[in-house]
């Protein structure tokens, strides 16, 4: 009884504090612009893949994480260059179609250039299970939870003690004011648009000793990782953290009582049920439009 | 007496479509106007919604999807009549989408978009899963489709059937789009709030539309495995979903003729790409994008735009 | 007409309307002033029941309406327009105002699609009318031209076009003059009177106040959302608390 559910807590932490970098990442992109971002998942991919190929290549691991994240933030940059910013003002159903497309020719190029072969990164430190009260942990989801507390910690630093972190909160609470007093709202964007797949890449870094990675995992993470953003409320950090953590748990107690077919229906289940009740989130804030 | 521009539209629409099978060599040719035909049906359903009524919709392969299942399974495995099974999946998917229309529609922009999605998803799970019935990721085969015992079998037939069908589907759009209902739709978009002050429901008629968007989808989508004659859980897939988004997009949000043309080209698209195998999601990306930067209206409604500036 | 009863609504921390009591008779020209940040929108949005109250009562025509639906009050008589111009810019200017005519129309999507014969017919009668009210507001020469194309000061009588398609008994005007040069102003004005000429019960929130004492048989003052005055044009003007709020400066 307790074995299993430890078991099914753990991998769903592990896996939830992916979604929570993912979410995160939302978060970010929605602050600096109230644009989502439905190409996150494509960074989150291009993390994992970047850095499989980089190793099998032979580069040590360290220095292929570290160039895979920059690859992923260099083409978040670009992403935000070459498709957000020329669209200008426009709709939002335009902007979410402008970042489905960047999705779908991020996801197709990889697919190209890399081929649709399934790819495993080496663990980073072995792959010897962990005891715990009857259930296994496997190293790597020390790693996955330990790094992404250093992440979150980092970016609360970041946003409590530097300029541009300020000026990136100033943007999310009111983008005319932050213009006003000289923050550069352009920048800020592009900005949070490298931010923010660097934060993905780096989870799918994480995770890809464990789950494995692909041309075409991203839909799923991405959308995931959405539904984590929208359930914690978006544009919160905290919310963020605690959608990504808590969509993973569900997910996996679905998966081990319920029914592992319908796994990955949980997510999707949870967004309807989020959007239809408490559509702002667990700690969004409720909004009135000025008419 | 001058003619509408619509009305001199459906004349060439018609004449298109009548003058066409004299120019199509061969059974391929048939076979992709058929496909056009039927993809700028939902086309058009799913345009009234998005382009005209301003709102979003990125399940709309699930609907498809439910209405071809629901004809696949009822004659293959129930031996119903294709024509009863096809008022059933039409049915089912009204009721789904009414149930669920209410309070996805009370949402907006990205939360609506993601709801739409959420949906499309959990139905296209629901096929995949359920193998017994549906047969899976193999997919399964369906019977040809017959009215009153009459098979319709053949291109000549089925070209004859979809081409009827399209010219009654842009008829009723157009009509629909001159009338008070079409003009409180457009209002919605335009001001939702200004609708409601002149006494539009809102949420009732953005309702209404998102029901009438998905069960043409639906009747559609029941056609297409009668005509294909094999299903796979693809149809319900979320990139079929975006394929019809772009098709809407592409051709002109809030234009019936160019859902039409963004059916044609897209449906085209795939088979010119076919040698190329993963190039064709990178084509459709960089269209979606490019579409959305330069041509935000687009194509139909930017050259009507050129055109009347000529004029002037 | 319209009876507003100690009417309040407060958001979060913010009483943008706090106890505000007043009444429209009907047939009358009914002016709301007051500084910028005063609740005078917040108020119209509560009658108009884009907002529901916090407390309070409001009665149109006889029966209670207080956070009842937009929708639901152009169906007894209530038509407005919005300060920051709510036009359908993607549609032309005739069918914005058909739009008004909604209520009096056939607006099933069934018969819209099959398009029957007197459908067509109410349509050509509609679009006739809708015609006669843009000549009425002055903006007939832009009858097919798209909303998009038009100029900011012909948009502001379309709207009012559309209000008035409605038929309304009482029609509230949220701004009309704003951003209007002066002679758009005196053209606003003459229509407003030519509006309310023609039996309709006006009320309006504006801040010129030249339009306002020209216009009002009754004013209604208010500051941070508490009703500081009510008159006549002559009484408002006199009265001190009103001039030491704001009036000093721009009469």
């Amino acid at each position: 009884m307790l074995p299993d559910f430890l078991q099914f807590l753990f991998s769903g932490v592990t896996v939830g504090a992916m979604y929570a970098l993912a979410a995160l990442g939302f978060s970010l992109i929605y602050n600096a612009s109230g644009v989502i971002n439905f190409a996150q998942g494509e960074f989150i991919m291009l993390g994992g893949m970047s850095a499989a190929f980089l190793a099998q290549a032979g580069i040590p691991l360290p220095l292929a994480i570290g160039l895979a994240v920059l690859i992923a933030a260099a083409v978040g940059l670009l992403v935000e260059k070459l498709a957000i910013e020329p669209a200008g003002n426009a709709e939002v159903v335009t902007l979410i179609i402008i970042t489905i497309g960047a999705s779908l020719t991020l996801r197709g190029l990889v697919q190209v250039f890399l081929g649709k072969a399934t790819h495993a990164l080496p663990a980073f430190s072995g792959e010897a299970p962990i005891a715990i009260l009857g259930a296994t942990l496997l190293p790597q989801s020390l790693w996955v939870i330990g790094v992404s507390v250093a992440l979150v910690a980092a970016l609360a630093a970041f946003f409590g003690g530097t300029r541009l972190g300020k000026a990136m909160l100033a943007t999310a609470h009111n983008k005319l004011a932050a213009q006003l007093v000289g923050v550069n709202t352009r920048f800020i964007l592009l900005f949070s648009f490298g931010l923010s797949a660097a934060l993905g890449a780096m989870g799918g870094i994480l995770v890809a000793p464990i789950t494995y990675t692909s041309y075409d995992v991203g839909i799923m993470m991405g959308l995931k990782g959405f539904v984590a953003a929208t359930l914690g409320g978006l544009g919160s950090g905290v919310g963020a953290i605690a959608g990504g953590l808590l969509l993973g748990v569900v997910e996996a107690l679905t998966a081990g009582y319920v029914s592992s077919a319908y796994k990955d229906a949980t997510p999707f289940v949870l967004i309807l049920l989020i959007l239809f009740f408490l559509p702002q989130g667990l700690f969004g804030k409720k909004t009135t439009d000025r008419v | 007496m001058t003619m509408k521009p619509t009305t001199r539209g459906l004349i060439l629409l018609a004449v298109v479509l009548a003058a066409l099978p004299l120019a199509l060599p061969n059974a391929y040719y048939y076979d992709v106007a058929i496909r056009i035909a039927i993809n700028a049906c939902v086309a058009i359903g799913l345009n009234l919604l998005i382009g005209y009524t301003g709102q979003i919709s990125l399940g709309h392969a699930g609907f498809f999807g439910i209405g071809a299942y629901a004809s696949a399974i009822l004659t293959a495995h129930y031996g119903w009549p294709p024509g009863l099974a096809l008022l059933a999946g039409g049915t089912a998917t009204g009721a789904l989408a009414f149930a669920v229309a209410r309070p996805i529609l009370k949402l907006k922009g990205h939360y609506l978009a993601m709801a739409t999605l959420g949906l499309g998803i959990i139905l296209s799970i629901v096929i995949v899963n359920e193998t017994a019935i549906t047969g899976g990721p193999d997919g399964m085969s369906v019977d040809a489709f017959s009215v009153l015992g009459l098979p319709i079998a053949g291109d000549g037939a089925w070209y004859c059937a979809v081409a009827v069908l399209l010219i009654l589907v842009t008829k009723t759009a157009l009509n629909l789009i001159d009338s008070p209902a079409g003009r409180a739709l457009q209002a919605i978009h335009g001001s939702e709030i200004a609708a409601r002050v002149a006494g539009v429901d809102t949420t009732a008629f953005k309702v209404r539309i998102f029901v009438l968007s998905a069960v043409l989808a639906s009747v559609m989508g029941s056609l297409t495995a009668h005509y294909v004659g094999f299903l796979t859980p693809g149809v319900a897939g979320f990139f079929h979903s975006i394929e019809l988004v772009t098709m809407v997009v592409l051709g002109g949000m809030a234009s019936v003729f160019g859902s039409i043309l963004g059916a044609a080209v897209l449906t085209m698209l795939p088979q010119l790409l076919s040698a190329l195998e993963g190039w064709e999601t990178v084509v459709f990306g960089l269209i979606l994008m490019l579409t959305m930067i330069f041509l935000p209206r687009g194509i139909v409604p930017t050259l009507r735009l050129k055109l009347a500036k000529r004029e002037n | 007409m319209l009876k507003v009863n100690r009417l309040s609504k407060t958001f979060g921390g913010v009483k943008a309307v706090q106890d505000v009591s007043f009444a429209v008779r009907a047939g009358t020209i009914h002016a709301v002033i007051g500084p910028n940040g005063a609740g005078k929108t917040t108020l119209f949005n509560l009658i108009t029941g884009v907002y529901t109250p916090s407390d309070g009562e409001i009665v149109f025509d006889g029966a209670a309406a207080a956070g009842t639906s937009p929708d639901q009050l152009a169906r007894r008589g209530m038509s407005r327009t919005f300060q920051n111009l709510q036009v359908c810019m993607n549609m032309s200017a005739i069918e914005n105002v058909m739009v008004g005519a909604h209520l009096q129309l056939d607006t099933g999507l069934l018969a819209g699609m099959l398009r029957l014969p007197r459908l067509g017919n109410a349509d050509r009668a509609c679009r006739a009318e809708a015609q006669r009210l843009m000549e009425f507001v002055g903006v007939g020469k832009y009858r097919d031209t798209h909303a998009s194309q038009m100029p900011y000061g012909a948009l502001k009588r379309l709207e009012i076009a559309r209000a008035l398609a409605a038929r309304p008994k009482l029609l509230l005007l949220d701004e009309p003059a704003a951003g209007l040069n002066h002679t758009e102003t005196g053209e606003i004005e003459a229509l407003i009177r030519k509006v309310a000429d023609s039996g309709v019960t006006v009320v309006l929130v504006e801040h010129d106040m030249k339009l306002v004492m020209n216009l009002s048989d009754h004013i209604l003052v208010l500051d941070y959302g508490r009703k500081l005055a009510e008159g006549t044009a002559a009484e408002v003007r006199a009265n001190p608390d009103v001039v030491a709020a704001y009036l000093g400066a721009s009469a």
